[in-house]
């Protein structure tokens, strides 16, 4: 408990009578949310087996799919392209760090909206056509990108500065140094933050949905249009997305409470990125 | 350029929207969060795991899920609201969960003697939380609460998917309209930026101002 002593025997008592009341009104509110429902004829079994016939089942599976890829080829991207805008912010050059950090710092603060509708609305009328998953997949991976190159710098600023120096001492020219000693380290101690920035990204592929890519969260509104059944639809569809993230959401905490063991660092959490401040707070309480 | 200058003034209607619903859902994410994090922090377990359960399903679920889920299928049951109100409550609930864990977060930095020290000079419970671990607590929770705010103004852009007229809608509208797609993208872009720039620096104040000198 973190408010300090543990519960006397009135207190316990208190707590007793304030579990049963608690209980007692979470029941009333579930009961009378499915009074509702019933009441309207949304609990009619023909509206959610509907959905669980083999061929919106499969539709609806597919739509999964186009989501996962999106995300998975998004991810890849932005990885990459964190890395390079993460060094560059760390970079020599005066240059090189006021692109990176005016990259980073643009992208970060725009909307991921504003960037998926611009690659698809917007890119036809300077002479570039790109199909709604490579319009998604261009947006994801610019912002992502530049979400990942703030966790990567604030990864390899994490270390101690000894490292650098000690490569430094046995001869390494920078960029060996780099390559060979601060990058792997960084690397294993952003993993988490990655997984779980990883979650953020795949709830962001339900934009597509704004620019007709069928993943999801479109494939469900047809699915609900279809059958009259929107309600259903959108619950299934939130019940994937709740399972497919929960999984994820549990790996990132686990690697970062067992990190936090092995190194004692904090997790990293940057600006605007809301997910990440959640899991380092997950983080905090488990600790 | 003059795509920009002409349509300014959908631009200042479309910014006003995006401010209103910003510091609205942000008013209602605080009271949800708060809420929230005290329960799940209490000793009566039926209410942290409520809390816990409202924090994990929120969380896990794409915002835009939740808006046509709020929007499009709640009204079957009888429950329907306008486009703006709906992306408040919408907006209040999901961003209400990262508040309670960072406010959350916030409770665990305080040191258990504090508490500790407070109950053994004789403060009640209550007095405890209020005289000495909130307002510590409290202090610690202003940077990861000045973050989630910046993710709102960025998530307030969702709303245009519910038919709310603020920034984005006036963006999507004048970019399927143009011809210069370009000027209008940056116009919109820059809107967004003085907003989330401002916002930082905002909490960055408020978090010095409270900060305790040790």
């Amino acid at each position: 408990m973190v408010l300090g002593d543990a519960l006397g025997p009135r207190g316990k008592r208190r707590a007793l009578v304030a579990s049963v009341v608690a209980s007692a009104v979470l029941l009333a509110a579930v009961v009378l949310a499915l009074q509702r429902l019933s009441a309207k004829g949304q609990l009619d079994a023909a509206k959610w087996s509907l959905l669980a016939k083999p061929l919106v089942l499969r539709f609806l599976l597919t739509g999964l799919v186009n989501t996962l890829r999106a995300a998975a080829i998004a991810l890849v991207v932005a990885v990459a392209v964190g890395t390079v805008m993460g060094l560059g912010r760390l970079s020599g050059n005066l240059a090189v760090r006021l692109a990176a950090g005016a990259y980073v710092q643009f992208f970060r603060s725009l909307p991921l909206l504003i960037l998926i509708i611009f690659m698809y609305f917007g890119l036809p009328k300077l002479g570039v056509d790109l199909s709604p998953y490579l319009a998604l997949v261009a947006g994801l991976s610019i912002y992502n990108a530049a979400v990942f190159g703030e966790i990567f710098r604030a990864g390899i600023l994490s270390l101690d500065r000894g490292q650098a120096e000690a490569a430094q001492s046995i001869g390494l020219r920078q960029w060996q140094g780099m390559r060979l000693v601060i990058l792997p380290q960084a690397y294993r101690r952003m993993i988490p933050t990655i997984v779980s920035q990883s979650v953020t990204l795949l709830k962001d592929t339900s934009l597509g949905y704004t620019i007709t890519y069928e993943e999801l969260l479109r494939r469900g509104q047809i699915a609900g249009e279809f059958g009259k059944n929107q309600l259903q639809a959108y619950i299934a569809v939130a019940v994937v997305y709740l399972a497919v993230n929960m999984t994820l959401s549990r790996v990132a905490r686990h690697l970062e409470v067992r990190q936090r063991r092995r190194y004692r660092a904090g997790a990293i959490t940057i600006t605007g990125a809301e997910d990440l401040v959640a899991m380092a707070a997950a983080a905090d309480a488990k600790v | 350029m003059s795509v920009l200058v002409h349509n300014l003034g959908a631009f200042g209607v479309g910014l006003r929207t995006t401010l209103a619903l910003t510091l609205a859902s942000f008013a209602g994410a605080l009271a949800i969060g708060i809420v929230i994090a005290s329960m799940r922090v209490s000793p009566v377990a039926p209410l942290r795991a409520a809390g816990t359960a409202y924090v994990e399903i929120v969380r896990n679920i794409p915002l835009l899920v939740l808006l046509f889920l709020f929007y499009f299928g709640f009204p079957k049951i009888g429950i329907q609201y306008r486009g703006f109100t709906s992306a408040v409550i919408v907006l209040s609930a999901y961003t209400g969960a990262f508040v309670a864990e960072a406010v959350r977060s916030g409770v665990n930095t305080v040191a258990q003697g504090q508490a500790e020290a407070a109950r053994a000079i004789g403060l009640t419970f209550t007095q405890s939380m209020r005289l000495v671990v909130l307002p510590q607590a409290l202090r610690a929770v202003v940077a990861p609460i000045g973050n989630i705010f910046v993710a709102l103004i960025k998530n307030t852009a969702l709303a245009s998917t519910i038919t709310v007229m603020e920034l984005g809608f006036e963006y999507q509208l004048l970019i399927t309209a143009t011809a210069q797609p370009v000027p209008v993208a940056l116009g919109t872009a820059v809107c967004y930026l003085v907003l989330a720039l401002s916002a930082g620096w905002l909490f960055s104040v408020i978090e010095h101002r409270v900060a305790i000198k040790r």
